[in-house]
């Protein structure tokens, strides 16, 4: 008898965690349609100069890599420091190798 | 497959079972072969050099064809002997010292090695289709797109083939190292060989698309008239040269980095000492490897960058000099006060730290900007690549061979004939590149097919060729060694070196599952420690079960030959629109290939414990 109950305590509290972890799933899915839409706007209306532009533009982009790592990717759980390390290394690399390449050769 | 089969085979039989076999033991000796054969091609090749070079305005070969000797002898010895023989030492050794019993991705293994080979083949294949590359193995793209023919089309093809299949080495470790220690294997209790595999595999994994990128628009360039490198057409040929170097430059580290985890593995075991500094050296590696991605510029000095931009860049690559610098001490006071063993193996990893260190000194020198500008493009700096590169990478590689031979083929090198290999290798290699040093600084220029006579360079090169011919007689000495050994010499035990890693606690060679049980590793040098305070077996870190493995696949080799197919489709597609039919074929059986594999479940098999059990009572008796 206390055994059942307690699995069902268990799976009472796994279904609410997934569940929670769906909303932010969803809540993050809208905000990224959302973002790409202002971006869209942003650039089709012409209306703001691009000195705005890009950097919002920027900006809004991190974010949503940031979404997509820690919510779709589950980087943000228990365990993932080393995929973590990896990314922010690649990531290290990668702005080197554009900065070197936009510095040096074409400033 | 029961593991007590070990019969007879037919050669028919062991060759299917090499194109087939995902076994990472196995892999690391395809690579070491493939390796080798490479290795050999290289060292040909760079004879031929030496041969031209031997007296002044000699016409051994053409011009045209010494050009294509120093493109191939670069290309070669860096992408199909070095990294590959590399990546043989890792294939083998990683697993077994972190306590798993095979990669993470056995698979994917595989298909790495047979991409390799058949990059390799490709690029090879030049000298018989027309010509080989011919604008230096870095193929600078106003070189290459001028170069006629289609050498250059091959190296692209061939070394883009090659190179995917490194990637997917390098992947495959990390994951390896990441998910699959043995329980108690701790970051920190791992083998700095382990460590360095590690390291160098997040290398080749952030490097490597640099040079696949490059190589895709140099491509692009030369055969779908775009004009990313072209002057002429808006486009900007120095993107090439950084591109190239942003890989280039951790390549260099990514050959280095892996011998010197494995040296530190050598000096510590004949010297019957824990590692020196342990700690100090894992966090140099990583200190190395992340500085490594930020000098490329180094190898550009004389391009133009300007005062600020080569100021940075020399600044940098000298910082570097420092946790090197740490290597050597650590390694210096590892011996220091040990029960030094002198034999093969140690004898290499004693001949790297001199020969190594003058190739971190010259690297100093050429990293001072200012300085640089008399060194460019001059034996200088042949002298002192070939310092690291052989001094660091070649010798480690036959400290290794000697090192992990009894463990892989059962037997240990004959001890006699592996020295004479050292010193005739030892001394030829200092012969050949010493006295390049001075001559570089008299002015003799890198890559150039003669020289004239009575400028004071007739002697040194002279000498410079002799060397290469004691350093072949080495090479062949080794090759000797190896058929002797395997004729005349006794059957080792497994643990002849009083080992301190887990790999020696296991029969030699081992079986094709390495450990009936995982080990429990209690420490740093877990086999070391059960020696001192345990029974002097690793105890077992999970209970006696059926052991789950990976099924041989003939995929790899398939979906390689498809794309190697397609190579030649992309380099012939612009002289016959015919060869469309391969380009096309290639692929689409390549990826048909990979189709079948995602499609078709494959889970392996199983070794049931009762088998297990049967092993683990032989060997108590």
């Amino acid at each position: 008898m206390t055994e059942e109950t307690k699995i069902d305590h268990t799976q009472a509290f796994q279904r609410k965690k997934n569940k929670e972890e769906m909303q932010k799933q969803l809540i993050s899915f809208g905000l990224m349609i959302v973002f790409t839409l202002i971006a869209f706007a942003m650039v089709a209306t012409g209306g703001i100069s691009k000195i705005y532009v890009i950097p919002v533009l920027f900006i809004m982009a991190i974010v949503q890599a940031g979404f997509q790592f820690y919510y779709f990717m589950h980087m943000k759980e228990k365990d993932h420091e080393m995929p973590a390390t990896l990314i922010y290394g690649g990531v290290w690399a990668a702005f080197l190798t554009l900065c070197g390449l936009v510095v040096i050769t074409w400033w | 497959m029961s593991i007590t089969a070990t019969g007879k085979r037919s050669f028919g039989a062991f060759l299917w079972d090499y194109l087939t076999t995902v076994d990472h033991k196995k892999i690391a000796f395809l690579y070491l072969a493939g390796g080798g054969f490479f290795f050999i091609l290289g060292g040909l090749e760079a004879l031929v050099i030496r041969i031209q070079l031997i007296v002044p305005e000699n016409d051994f070969v053409s011009a045209g064809f010494y050009n294509e000797m120093i493109t191939m002898h670069g290309t070669t010895m860096i992408f199909l002997a070095g990294m590959p023989l590399l990546i043989g030492l890792m294939n083998f050794a990683m697993p077994l010292q972190i306590g798993a019993r095979d990669v993470a991705f056995p698979f994917l293994n595989s298909l790495g090695f047979w991409l390799f080979m058949f990059g390799g083949t490709l690029l090879n294949l030049s000298f018989l289709l027309g010509g080989a590359p011919d604008s230096g193995w870095t193929s600078y793209a106003s070189l290459a797109l001028q170069s006629p023919g289609h050498g250059v089309d091959f190296y692209i093809l061939g070394l883009q083939i090659a190179g995917a299949g490194t990637l997917m080495g390098g992947i495959n470790f990390i994951a390896t190292i990441v998910t699959m220690r043995a329980p108690g294997m701790t970051y920190m209790r791992m083998p700095l060989f382990t460590w360095s595999t590690l390291i160098t595999s997040v290398l080749i994994l952030f490097a490597f698309p640099a040079l696949t990128i490059n190589l895709f628009l140099l491509m692009f360039d030369r055969m779908f008239d775009t004009a990313f490198f072209n002057v002429a057409l808006g486009g900007n040929t120095i993107i090439y040269q950084h591109l190239f170097w942003i890989f280039g430059h951790p390549e260099v580290y990514i050959l280095i980095l892996p011998l010197f985890g494995l040296f530190s593995e050598i000096f510590s075991t004949f010297s019957k000492k824990r590692l020196f500094g342990y700690t100090a050296m894992v966090f140099a590696t990583m200190l190395i490897a992340f500085l490594g991605f930020m000098v490329w510029a180094h190898h550009m000095f004389t391009v133009g960058l300007g005062p600020v931009a080569n100021s940075i860049f020399a600044v940098g690559t000298m910082a570097i000099a420092v946790p090197t610098g740490i290597k050597i001490f650590n390694w210096l006071a590892t011996m220091w006060g040990g029960q030094v063993t002198i034999n093969s193996a140690m004898l290499w990893a004693l001949g790297f730290i001199p020969s190594f260190t003058i190739g971190g000194m010259t690297g100093v020198m050429l990293g001072s900007s200012v300085a640089d500008y008399q060194y460019h493009d001059t034996y200088f700096v042949v002298a002192h690549f070939h310092y690291v590169i052989v001094g660091g990478t070649i010798f480690g590689i036959f400290a290794g061979l000697h090192y992990w031979w009894p463990k892989m083929f059962g037997k240990v090198l004959n001890d006699a004939l592996g020295k004479l290999t050292f010193w005739l290798f030892f001394i030829g290699f200092h012969m050949t590149f010493f006295i390049q040093h001075f001559l570089g600084l008299m002015g003799m220029p890198r890559r150039y097919w003669v020289f004239l006579e009575d400028q004071g360079l007739d002697m040194g090169n002279m000498i410079s060729t002799i060397g290469a011919f004691f350093m072949t007689a080495g090479a062949l000495v080794f090759l000797y060694n190896i058929v002797y050994t395997a004729i005349k010499e006794e059957k080792a035990s497994a643990d002849p070196w009083d080992g301190r890693t887990l790999e020696w606690s296991i029969p030699s060679p081992p079986p094709f599952y390495n450990f009936e049980q995982l080990p429990l590793v209690r420490g740093l040098d877990a086999f070391w420690l059960e020696k001192m305070e345990g029974d002097g077996t690793m105890p077992a870190g999970e209970p006696l079960q059926d052991v789950h493995m990976p099924n041989g696949s003939f995929l790899p080799f398939l979906m390689s030959l498809g794309f190697f197919v397609a190579g030649f489709g992309f380099i012939y597609q612009t002289d016959n629109s015919l060869w469309y039919l391969a380009l096309y074929g290639g692929m689409a059986f390549a990826i048909g290939c990979m189709v079948v594999r995602s499609i078709k479940d494959d889970h392996g098999f199983y070794i049931p414990k009762e088998e297990l059990q049967k092993v683990l009572d032989r060997e108590a008796k």
